[in-house]
């Protein structure tokens, strides 16, 4: 069963001029996680504004755990968490001011209000700093608290916008480990993401978006293997970079591609380590030892440079959300 | 319906618990009318000859109450404004609860607020020689006008909160409205030195025919600052429970319909 669907959905900004969804439809099967993959201004922000009822779109479907996301926003709203790329808590509060005033307005009892907090709070080892004010906590602490909140109902469907955007490698760490927790606790998870790396690490199944278009979809290996196999990665000194190239060329039969500075030697291969042990061997009967030298599959970045023609993590800095529409990056 | 109502108190009680974490809010937002008071009491109170007992301070209090009150539109419209920046708006929006509640917790969590600096503010004007005569139940009535009218001006504060993308320009907005419609007034002088155009501007303007209300039911003779026989002058108290639904009726729609649309700029 779909947990989410989404359907042609289309989203324009300034009277039409701006395209921030175009015809987007994706689906989450329950209980899985998917993440949505794109750069800034891609449509990410905005279709999950639209699936958590903020945002109505200018046409297009939706619905959420079979509920009519457009005819029935109320309904929605009772079984969804969402969580931003700004951590959304009342900074003057402590935390545990904030999840009792979540809690409430989930019209949940004053008892159970306050039993739900401690227990999250607990969950998300912040029962120490519960009676400190938020402005007083770390980056990382904001968002588990602001994930801590958007998780009092125990919702169906979880939205994560962004969720480690901001964050320094150990806040974004411990993020993952609380995410991975969830999602083994069977919750149906729809992750945003311009970091490749995490949408490796927590999606079953990844949506690459851009401009307001899922462009791929399918598991992080499908979409590797759509790029193209395995390549053989070679680096050796200055000296001995054309006497490698031939060798790689034998093993490889195909194109070799060489990188003066970093004196890499690449092609790609077809039989795997088989291709790995006859180059090291080859190389060593010419007495070449090789500083690097390794089978590399395509990385994501590799997936989203081959897809979209630019590179993921250029930061459109100057060009907002609203704005940068369907301005190209560089190639 | 219910619901409604216990979802604006939760969102008010929120605003109360603000000022109990930060108490400095509350301490400074209860300096600046009482300084005014103090300012006006003594700077220009020695040199405004009112020709009624009791001098100026008399007139002078209702003016600043109904100055403060009046400002009470900046303080909705800079907290809400810095609600959406902080993306707690887009929170309340995908929670399950009354479309309005936000809103009207907010402008009832100001009214609150200007409960307590009304209060002040009233006894730092007793101690300062302001002797309202007109008995408990009329001093009353005048202090409900003022919260009433806080309400009402709370609500175009809602909208403009929503609608400017930041803190900043919110207060300046604000000021940039406010300001000049409690000094184009009969609030702190006689109107009647102000050029003809402005005359007729003050004599309309609803801080003056607040501030007029004010003084009758506090048991002045509402001589001072009323350009004699029009109609706002002649009936400042009907006059000013016009102004307050006319505000409430325009702008708690316009409000509420703004944040069920709204969405961080």
């Amino acid at each position: 069963m779909k947990a989410v669907i989404a359907e042609n959905l289309i989203k324009t900004y300034n009277k039409g001029s701006v395209r921030a969804l175009d015809g987007l439809n994706l689906d989450v099967e329950e209980g899985t996680v998917l993440g949505v993959l794109g750069p800034n201004g891609a449509g990410k922000t905005t279709t999950v504004r639209i699936l958590a009822t903020l945002l109505s779109p200018d046409s297009g479907h939706a619905s959420v755990a079979g509920i009519d996301v457009l005819k029935h926003p109320d309904e929605v709203r009772k079984i969804i968490g969402l969580s931003g790329q700004y951590a959304a808590v009342d900074e003057t509060l402590t935390g545990w001011d904030n999840l009792i005033m979540f809690g409430r307005l989930y019209h949940l009892s004053a008892k159970a209000a306050r039993e739900r907090a401690i227990e999250l709070l607990e969950q998300f080892s912040l029962s120490d700093a519960a009676k400190r004010p938020i402005r007083t906590y770390s980056g990382g602490m904001r968002r588990r608290l602001d994930l801590a909140a958007s998780l009092i109902i125990r919702p169906k469907v979880l939205f994560l916008d962004e969720p480690t955007t901001g964050l320094d490698p150990r806040g974004r760490q411990d993020m993952w480990g609380v995410i991975d927790d969830l999602v083994k606790g069977g919750v149906t998870l729809l992750l945003t993401t311009q970091y490749l790396e995490e949408a490796d690490h927590l999606a079953d199944e990844i949506a690459v978006i851009d401009h307001g278009r899922v462009i791929a979809r399918g598991t992080s290996d499908s979409l590797k293997k759509q790029v193209g196999g395995e390549r053989l990665e070679i680096v050796v000194e200055n000296a001995n970079v054309a006497a490698t190239k031939e060798i790689v060329a034998k093993v490889s039969g195909s194109a070799v591609n060489v990188d003066e500075g970093l004196r890499q030697i690449s092609a790609p291969v077809t039989t795997g380590s088989k291709a790995l042990i006859e180059a090291a061997k080859m190389l060593d009967e010419a007495g070449i030892h090789p500083l690097d030298i390794g089978l590399k599959r395509p990385s994501l970045d590799d997936v989203f440079l081959s897809l979209t023609g630019h590179v993921a993590e250029e930061k459109i800095a100057e060009v907002s959300d609203a704005t940068s529409g369907r301005k190209k990056g560089k190639k | 319906m219910m619901n409604a109502i216990s979802d604006a108190l939760i969102i008010t009680k929120r605003q109360l618990l603000q000022l109990a974490r930060v108490p400095e809010v509350l301490i400074f937002s209860t300096i600046q009318p009482v300084m005014f008071v103090l300012l006006f009491r003594y700077v220009f109170g020695g040199s405004i000859d009112t020709g009624q007992p009791g001098g100026y301070v008399q007139l002078l209090m209702p003016g600043i109450f109904v100055q403060t009150v009046a400002f009470t539109l900046a303080a909705t419209a800079v907290g809400l404004s810095a609600d959406m920046q902080k993306g707690l708006i887009d929170r309340f929006r995908s929670l399950p609860i009354s479309r309005s509640a936000v809103v009207f917790g907010r402008t009832l969590g100001d009214g609150v607020l200007n409960i307590v600096v009304l209060v002040v503010m009233g006894i730092t004007g007793f101690l300062v020689g302001w002797r309202p005569t007109s008995g408990a139940l009329k001093i009353f009535l005048g202090f409900v006008f003022l919260f009433v009218f806080g309400f009402a001006m709370s609500w175009i504060g809602v909208l403009i909160g929503l609608s400017v993308r930041e803190e900043r320009v919110a207060q300046n907005v604000t000021f940039i409205a406010v300001f000049p419609l409690t000094f184009l007034s009969n609030a702190f002088a006689p109107t009647t030195g102000m050029p003809k155009p402005l005359q007729y501007f003050a004599e309309w303007n609803p801080v003056s025919t607040m501030v007029a209300g004010c003084r009758e039911l506090f048991g002045l003779k509402n001589e001072f600052g009323a350009t004699a026989g029009s109609f706002p002058s002649e009936n400042p108290l009907l006059m000013s429970i016009v102004y307050m639904i006319l505000i409430m009726a325009v702008f708690v729609p316009l409000s509420v319909r703004k944040y069920n649309n709204a969405s961080k700029k």
